[in-house]
């Protein structure tokens, strides 16, 4: 199922060349010239009820220095992909059945679906790290912060705790917690969740990871908090020069921070592309409910335009077809013949921007700047 | 709840299975078991009755005891389980005491710190006995008759040392003027009137009155000396200072106790205890089943309390060990007994009925089958009580094969006045399980009857309150009552009088639960006891016997009988009717 | 904390003062409720007038219940003369009452029995909580295997059968059968190796019902604690899996079963009543049943008073453990 690579075949990537996050290459078991490159992931978990379909087929890459927002509904399959890249489908399996995981991921050059376990958890933490959702369940509580952040660093380094802990100050201060050399030795419970947050953030960053996960990062966080978080993710990623992945359900925490944006529907990509298209020249209709729901300042907060109305779907039965149709306020648009069971694939719709609709080109661009835009 | 309760008695009742087959298992375990007995073979099923196993004179070893129960006191005069005062024989001595024979012969009286028996005169109210010269105290000097007096007299102190029996004290100061040494104001505190002790060898007992069994009641512990500067009143139980051949060298209540030899003892002046073993150990545990099983793994030698062997070991003790085995009689009768209180039972047609409805080969199986449960019994005096007479069958028991006879049971309901059948209640002791097995034999005997019986099961630690007490049998209907009695000592006088002579009808603890008082019956009693020739005694026991049989206030189920463990190694054993069947512990001895 | 602790051994006296006073109640009011007399407990087969008046002069029986309730509490503090006429009994501070049935003051014998009840219960918790909590951990691990299965099949078993029957089966099987440990009879102080082969069978006998226990509480925790966010976190630092488990996991999962421990050890140096029965081994637990048979009610006081006074101070213990264990909880 997973591609071997090839040694000494050419690298394909010519797309990758002029913006954060390129085309992926066709499926294929060349080593990837990107940072990051995802191909084809499928991310399935076999339960009593049936097989899960988590993520059902992904593919992109990042370089290092962009951002990427990866948005969708809990259930998407974003979460899952993170994890999937971190290898943490991988460890920890006590027991229950195993995660089917097929595809590839590239890092650096290396393949670490098919790397050796442990290889990839020397990965783990220094070159690849990453930001929980909710920051008080995802430190241990009975641990001070500072031993959290320095047991990351003495697992990469060989340091003595003395040193390892000095660094976690440094961290502590630099995420801007105030006396640092203090709280290190805080537990969680003792901080605020924005200053958890920014633990949580001086722990990813530890060891200057080249790729930064940020998995909801501010979603349970406070709205003023929300945007220190974010001011500090762009601020370290500039210092740090890192690639920065923020999963979201939420496309304006994204919308001043990411490059490019990929949307997940029913653990597929529906559409990518540079953030201002998609924002702007948002080419499926599920990027329009996204949108329609997003909360704005210059709006009434009560007003909902386009709402997506139904409920995710279930990731055992994925609907035929798109599996947004279902949901879908234009699927009712002719499609040129196109039948309901036959499954939308990426096309292209803009430079880097791709799509995965039925509906013509024409008809979309009607309806958005028709029908949504005008309400938004 | 019904379904909860069958389901949780099926997971006992298999417990109980698997753990009996496990327990069997083990035993057949290889040729281990039969080794660490000791040398030799066991002498044979029931060697120890009527006969000695593995008679010797051998001396030394280690004899160990082992049971589930302490006595209640190891003070002479405190102590009353029957078990102790085969025991206190290792560290003290009486006036007279039982002979050191097998079986019935156990129950003749000797000398053992007297000379002599008793000089009787007066018109047996004069009991006269000379000391022995060589009867020595654990510490060197001499039992004097002074020891003796103010041994007896620590019996009247009840204040301070309660529970031993009494038997002394109402014979010797029935309106009990004496007021127990502890509050004697004489300096010698010898001030009961009754004991004479004109010299240090000398004692005389002047009785108000004649009683053929009062040499019985000398050979009781309650009538041990207690030298006065040993006696440390309520805990003198905790060591009893010695005048027989152990001493007491430790001793942790419901734990253990440890005997060594008296060196001051003279094996001259007792003719009674053999004296064998060097030292003598008993261990209390609380687990029957596991004691069962080390008695048969021979880690000891004698069940102290010889309650016998219980359910678990029985089977296996019987196929694989028979040899070790003795199945005596106790001298214990269980019986039920009807208030006339209560009614219909004040008709003698109704008791009679419940007697011919018993279906008493049930009963002998509930009380554990002829070996374990006892022999079918027909009248109410055992074997071992002079007067006794196995073949007395009133109600034609034996000649009906055991078997209830209903028509004659019916015909007496119609006598009664009820050839419909009755409501009663049984009342039985919730403690004894195998006496709540007969009380519901009885019961399913009595339906056929048409008699409707409910058991009600008391608090048996409560007894002598209950049921002891008429007014609460009355109160509470108890129409039929479930109970063993066994003789403190073995004559008519010991085993009867407190359950069928009417003077003995307490207010509280209660043993005449009919309250039968028929003054022929009691006239035979003091007949009987005035008589001290003992054969002429039995005869008249034996009138009385039958009048109180055809009085139909009594239903005696069986004469008791235990099947009690003998190790390989022990010598000298034999069980004494003196002391309801158990091993006279005095003359035991092992192999080393 | 300071504050705390006082307050806390305040509370804790106090509550030994109210356990004293209802335990008293219930063993000497009670049965005067219920109109029977508790001097009849201490009398043998002959309830002589004279002797149950002996009995009530010694042990204060006319007093009010108060009364004797303040007696007792004094005796605690000062000692006791129990006297009777010419009969008289010292009874030392603190003076836990006076045994009539034995004739032996209570505390030197709780004295005596805890030692072997402390025994039994320390060498069974170093069992059941290394064989438990290991056996705990290998499931959860292993979840779902016929390793699993098996073990948490035979912990079941362990929970479920009585200590009786595995007693006297360990006894069969390892002791009469094949031989490998006697029954506890030796003496420590006498022979330490043969009591320490004595021991074996108690110890296991015990520590296997509460490392069954153990077993399924550490299964269960370990597997709630494996699905927390922060192990996942644990791992996304590229810790190893030893680490993770050994570290992360086990210092969460070892919380509930050191407060459960506690109370268990508390309760338990109270007399295990079952294995002591079972082994004859003279502890608190089998002197309590045998006290209780015997109706021997100053015993049963000081018994129930000292299991009752461990398993407050284990309340306390656990409470102080929980605040070095879980920095979230403060004492206060």
């Amino acid at each position: 199922m997973t591609a071997v690579p090839v040694p000494g075949e050419t690298p394909v990537s010519p797309l990758t060349k002029t913006g954060a996050v390129g085309e992926p290459v066709s499926a294929g078991s060349a080593p990837s010239t990107a940072f990051l490159e995802v191909r084809d992931l499928q991310v399935h978990f076999p339960t009593d009820d049936g097989l899960v379909k988590s993520v059902d087929g992904l593919s992109f890459t990042l370089e290092k220095g962009k951002t990427l927002g990866i948005v969708g509904e809990s259930g998407s399959g974003k979460s899952v992909t993170s994890l999937g890249i971190m290898g943490l489908h991988r460890v920890g399996q006590y027991g229950r059945q195993k995660a089917h995981l097929s595809g590839e991921i590239w890092l650096n050059g290396k393949e670490l679906l098919t790397a050796d376990p442990d290889e990839v958890r020397r990965l783990r933490g220094r070159d690849m790290a990453m930001i929980f959702q909710d920051p008080l369940s995802a430190m241990h509580p009975y641990f001070t912060i500072g031993k959290q952040i320095s047991e990351a660093y003495l697992v990469h380094n060989k340091v003595d705790k003395k040193t390892a802990l000095k660094r976690a100050v440094e961290l502590l201060d630099r995420v801007g917690i105030p006396e640092p050399h203090k709280r290190v030795d805080s537990y969680p419970h003792e901080f605020s969740g924005g200053m958890r947050q920014r633990a949580m953030i001086a722990m990813a960053l530890v060891n200057n990871p080249e790729l930064l996960i940020a998995d909801e990062p501010t979603t349970a966080l406070d709205v003023t908090v929300q945007a220190q978080i974010l001011d500090l993710i762009r601020d370290l990623q500039k210092e740090f020069g890192s690639a920065v992945i923020i999963i979201t359900h939420d496309l304006g925490v994204v919308a001043e921070l990411a490059d490019d944006i990929l949307v997940m529907y029913g653990g597929r990509c529906v559409e990518r592309g540079p953030a201002e298209k998609v924002f702007y020249e948002p080419q499926h209709p599920y990027t329009w409910g996204l949108l329609g729901s997003m909360p704005r300042i210059d709006r009434d907060q009560t007003e909902r335009l386009i709402p997506v109305k139904g409920s995710p779907p279930s990731l055992i039965s994925i609907p035929s077809g798109c599996a947004f149709h279902p949901r879908c306020p234009y699927a009712d648009v002719p499609k040129g013949g196109i039948t309901r069971t036959e499954r939308p694939e990426l096309r292209e719709v803009g430079s880097r921007h791709h799509s995965a609709c039925h509906m013509s080109q024409e008809d979309r661009t009607r309806i958005w700047t028709e029908e949504i835009a005008p309400k938004l | 709840m019904t379904t909860n309760r069958t389901s949780k008695r099926r997971l006992a009742a298999g417990t109980a299975v698997v753990l009996a087959a496990l327990l069997t298992a083990t035993a057949c375990g290889g040729g281990k078991d039969d080794d660490k007995g000791g040398a030799g073979k066991a002498p044979g099923f029931n060697a120890g009755i009527g006969k000695v196993a593995n008679a010797s004179d051998t001396k030394g070893g280690t004899l160990k005891f082992v049971g589930t129960q302490d006595a209640d006191s190891w003070d002479p005069q405190r102590g009353y389980y029957g078990f102790m005062w085969d025991f206190a024989r290792y560290y003290t001595r009486q006036l007279v005491s039982f002979k050191a024979a097998p079986g019935q012969g156990s129950t003749e009286l000797v000398p053992d710190l007297a000379s002599a028996k008793a000089e009787i005169s007066d018109g047996g109210k004069t009991y006269k006995y000379t000391l022995k010269d060589n009867v020595t105290w654990e510490d060197g000097t001499p039992v004097t008759s002074q020891d003796i007096k103010y041994g007896i007299e620590r019996t009247w102190a009840q204040d301070v040392i309660s529970g031993g029996p009494v038997y002394l004290m109402q014979v010797l100061d029935p309106k009990t003027e004496y007021k127990g040494p502890y509050k004697d104001k004489t300096p010698d505190k010898l001030g009961l009137k009754a004991i004479e002790t004109p010299d240090a060898k000398t004692i005389i007992f002047k009785l108000p009155k004649p009683n053929g069994d009062f040499e019985q009641m000398l050979a009781m512990p309650a009538a041990s000396p207690v030298k006065k500067e040993k006696d440390t009143a309520s805990k003198y139980g905790l060591k009893p200072f010695s005048n027989g051949p152990y001493k007491i060298d430790s001793y942790a209540p419901n734990k253990s106790m440890t005997l060594s030899r008296n060196a001051n003892w003279k094996p001259a002046s007792d003719t009674i205890r053999k004296a064998l073993p060097d030292k003598i150990t008993v261990t209390f545990m609380t687990n029957a089943d596991d004691m069962d099983k080390r008695l048969l793994k021979g880690d000891f030698d004698v069940d102290i309390n010889a309650t016998g062997i219980g359910q678990a070991a029985r089977t296996t003790a019987l196929r694989k060990h028979k040899d070790n085995l003795d199945n005596g009689q106790t001298g214990f009768i269980r019986y039920a007994v009807f208030p006339q209180t209560v009614k219909p039972f004040d008709n003698i047609e109704c008791r009679k009925a419940v007697i011919y409805a018993a279906d008493k080969k049930s009963l002998q199986t509930a009380r554990g089958g002829p070996q374990a449960g006892g022999d079918v019994a027909p009248n109410m005096l055992p074997a071992g009580i002079k007067g006794s007479d196995p073949s007395y069958d009133p109600y034609e028991v034996l000649k009906n094969d055991s078997k209830p006879d209903v028509t004659k049971a019916k015909a007496a309901l119609k006598a009664c006045g009820q050839p419909n059948g009755f409501k009663t209640t049984i009342a039985v002791r919730n403690n004894k399980p195998v006496e709540v097995a007969t009380a519901v034999s009885l019961q399913n005997a009595l339906k056929q009857v048409g008699i409707d019986a409910q058991v009600d099961q008391f608090d048996g630690a409560q007894t002598s309150g209950i049921i002891g007490s008429p007014k609460v049998v009355k109160d509470k209907g108890y129409g039929i009552i479930i109970m063993g009695w066994g003789a403190d000592f073995p004559t008519g006088q010991g085993f009867s009088q407190p359950l069928v002579d009417g003077r003995f009808i307490l207010q509280s603890g209660n043993n005449n639960f009919s309250e039968l008082n028929d003054p022929a019956v009691n006239k035979l009693f003091d007949d009987a006891i005035a008589e001290t020739d003992p054969a002429k005694a039995g005869e008249i026991y034996k009138q009385m016997n039958q009048k109180v049989s055809e009085a139909a206030v009594y239903l005696p189920f069986v004469y008791d009988k235990t099947i009690t463990w003998r190790s390989t190694r022990l010598t000298n054993a034999y069980t004494a009717d003196a002391y309801n069947g158990r091993y006279d512990y005095a003359s035991l001895g092992v192999v080393k | 904390m300071l504050a705390y602790l006082i307050r806390r051994i305040f509370a804790v006296i106090v509550m030994l003062m109210v356990i004293t006073l209802v335990t008293f109640g219930i063993f000497f009011l009670f049965p005067k409720m219920i109109g029977t007399d508790p001097a009849l407990y201490f009398v043998g087969k002959q309830s002589d007038p004279a002797s149950i008046e002996g009995i009530r002069q010694k042990m204060g029986l006319d007093d009010p219940i108060l009364v004797q309730f303040g007696k007792f509490v004094a005796g605690l503090a000062v000692g006791r003369t129990y006297a009777n006429g010419s009969d008289v009994t010292q009874c030392a501070a603190p003076c836990f009452g006076y045994s009539f049935k034995t004739e032996q003051e209570v505390w030197p014998l709780l004295l005596e029995w805890l030692p072997v009840t402390l025994a039994l219960a320390a060498g069974a918790v170093v069992l059941w909580v290394i064989g438990g909590v290991a056996t705990g951990i290998i499931s959860a691990l292993k979840r779902g295997t016929p390793l699993d299965r098996s073990a948490m099949g035979i912990a079941l078993g362990g929970v479920s059968l009585p200590i009786y029957f595995t007693g006297m089966l360990s006894l069969a099987l390892f002791s009469d059968q094949l031989g490998w440990f006697d029954r506890p009879d030796a003496v420590f102080s006498e022979d330490p190796a043969a009591w320490f082969n004595g021991m074996v069978l108690p110890w296991v006998t015990l520590a296997f019902l509460y490392a069954a226990m153990y077993a399924r509480l550490t299964r269960a925790t370990m597997l709630e604690v494996l699905n927390e966010d922060y192990i996942r976190t644990a791992r996304a630092k590229g810790l190893t899996e030893p680490v993770v488990i050994g570290k992360h996991a086990m210092r969460s999962t070892m919380t509930p079963i050191l407060t459960v421990l506690g109370l268990d050890l508390g309760a338990l140096v109270g007399g295990a009543v079952l294995t002591e029965s079972t082994f004859s081994l003279h502890g608190l637990g089998y002197n309590a049943v045998k006290a209780i048979s015997d109706h021997d009610l100053p015993v049963i006081l000081g018994v129930t008073l000292i299991a009752a006074f461990f398993v407050v101070l284990a309340n306390l213990v656990v409470d102080l453990l929980y605040a070095v264990i879980d920095p979230r909880v403060r004492l206060s």
